[in-house]
């Protein structure tokens, strides 16, 4: 059987697949099905220095092959995640990885502080929340603000630190770059693309939001193409999301420059995604002689 | 194991009106830990979201689900041939606590009838005594009345245009028992739901209501079904209709 351990910034996965931000909560909810440790890691829901209410509803509308969101954050605070989650989640025999979201600089260099401090193996920052009226998304609408938001927190952070960037940017490949020269350990993408619903009976958008981010098979494509551009820009590893739904479609991320991948939609669809992407993983490296996956980040041929 | 995704066999498939699907689906397991007023979440062919549906009632080794097709997603799920395999997360949510040697009175409105009827079947097995008020729009849109006198409930139904049954809203009928009613449980369009916690408030009789909100993950991880729930100094939180529901105590809604 093929090896599917990855290695980001120092961190051992036992394999590729890790649950992404937003998606699985805290985990707990998934254990009832299957033990987490089916996840090389585990990004946990954007937490923020204090409790968040989150945005009135409805949160949820599909589209086409996908879903938008704009759930904004809800979320216990940094301190309930350390004290009621992490011990937990610990036990779970996966890689932990906090993400964190805030409204100001301040915000987000407080919580990594805390963080650094905890047990959490990675620190993963949300510089591209959609959702949420302040911060979020306006730390990572630039190359100038993604460097000085990386470069603030980095100061603060013990921990290996991912940027998480935003698709809704004129150039990802400047941000990604602008992230490792401010001392990011590793890129996450794509965040959600801003999306739009709206009833047709009542002219009102679906998401009481108005707007919100939307995920699912529909994006992986813009998805695949980012990571690709982003991966020839830069030396840090790169975390692959977007759509991913498939194992096929983990083996294309990867071709195309990822060094691991998150999934996150797909999990609504399937709960049990990330045992047959594993499986879909095994069978097509064994069939193909290749000893591991790390062999297939960035062997895509233009 | 309190829920899980697996595969349930469609036995049998029956349509009640030109647009109310009535499903029947096999799996001992998963059958066998289904309380009234939980949902399942059903995968649809080709559909990225799964689709909420209240159980209607278990017999057995199956879940029953009585659904209205409103949409491409019910649309494709109706065309599911007896036989076919469909996915389903379940069972799921918060269901209706029902006690015993109670007057507990049911109501249901449309597409909200449904899940009473596994209410009343479980009231009626622990020696309540079950009134049942289903509202519906016309004549045209009655369902399960049979299945509720079948069971020895009490059953009143109106329709908002009088083509059956008393006309009205459920509200006109319930004004008339609720003075020997110890519990209500309800489900059915907001508007109606208000009403009914309105009134059950009124005369002091402690009411459960199942809520429905658009819905991603089903299971509680997402915080997608948010639902307005006032805490004891008045403000407001958001809870989930999935996990912390669908039913809540009617006095906890902020309507």
């Amino acid at each position: 059987m093929a090896d599917l351990s990855v290695n980001i910034a120092g961190v051992e996965f036992s394999n590729p697949i890790i649950a992404a931000s937003g998606t699985i909560g805290f985990g707990r909810e998934y254990s009832e099905m299957y033990p987490l440790s089916v996840f090389g890691g585990i990004s946990c829901k954007g937490t923020t220095l204090a409790e968040r209410p989150g945005n009135p509803p409805p949160r949820i509308a599909e589209t086409p092959m996908g879903m938008l969101n704009a759930v904004g954050l809800q979320n216990p605070g940094v301190e309930h995640f350390i004290n009621e989650e992490l011990p937990w989640l610990r036990q779970q025999n996966t890689v932990v990885i906090a993400n964190v979201a805030g409204s100001t600089e301040e915000d987000y260099c407080k919580i990594v502080e805390i963080l650094s401090d905890s047990d959490v193996d990675m620190i993963e920052l949300n510089i591209s929340c959609p959702n949420v009226k302040k911060g979020g998304a306006q730390f990572g609408t630039s190359p100038e603000s993604v460097e000085k938001i990386t470069s603030a927190v980095r100061s603060h952070c013990k921990k290996p630190l991912i940027i998480k960037l935003s698709p809704n940017v004129a150039d990802i490949a400047e941000c990604a770059r602008a992230a490792e020269s401010a001392g990011a350990d590793s890129v996450s993408l794509i965040n959600t693309l801003t999306g739009m619903r709206i009833d047709i009976n009542t002219r009102r958008p679906i998401i009481k939001n108005v707007t919100g981010g939307m995920s699912g098979p529909a994006v992986f494509p813009v998805a695949v193409r980012m990571v690709y551009q982003v991966k020839k820009a830069v030396k840090i590893p790169v975390i692959g999301l977007g759509g991913i739904s498939t194992w096929k479609d983990a083996v294309e991320m990867m071709i195309a420059g990822a060094d691991a991948i998150q999934i996150g939609t797909v999990l609504f669809t399937d709960p049990y995604a990330p045992i047959k992407i594993t499986e879909g993983l095994h069978g097509w490296l064994d069939s193909h002689d290749i000893a591991s996956v790390r062999e297939l980040t960035a062997t895509v041929e233009v | 194991m309190k829920f899980d995704a697996q595969d349930f066999e469609l036995v049998a498939k029956y349509r009640l009106t030109p647009t109310i699907y009535d499903f029947r689906l096999k799996n001992e397991e998963l059958a066998a830990i289904t309380v009234p007023g939980q949902f399942v979440h059903v995968l649809v062919p080709g559909k990225t979201l799964r689709r909420p549906i209240s159980v209607c009632d278990v017999n057995g080794d199956k879940i029953r689900i009585v659904f209205e097709v409103r949409g491409e997603g019910t649309e494709i799920l109706a065309e599911s041939k007896v036989g076919d395999s469909i996915n389903m997360i379940a069972p799921l949510g918060k269901g209706f606590d029902i006690p015993e040697d109670k007057n507990i009175v049911l109501i249901g409105g449309g597409i909200g009838v449904p899940p009473m009827l596994y209410s009343a079947h479980a009231a009626i097995d622990k020696g309540c005594r079950c009134t049942v008020i289903n509202g519906f729009r016309d004549r045209h849109a009655v369902i399960l009345s049979r299945d509720f006198t079948d069971l020895g409930a009490e059953l009143i139904e109106t329709t908002d245009d009088g083509s059956y049954g008393v006309k009205g809203f459920v509200t006109t009928a319930l004004e008339k028992v609720i003075e020997s009613a110890d519990l209500i449980c309800a489900c059915g369009p907001t508007p109606m739901l208000k009403n009914v916690s309105a009134m059950a408030a009124l005369h002091n009789v402690q009411c459960f209501v199942s809520l429905e909100q658009r819905m991603a993950c089903g299971v509680g991880a997402c915080l997608g079904c948010a639902v307005g729930i006032k805490k004891d100094n008045g403000s407001v939180v958001y809870k989930h209709v999935c996990k912390n529901g669908p039913v809540f105590s009617a006095e906890e809604v902020a309507w």
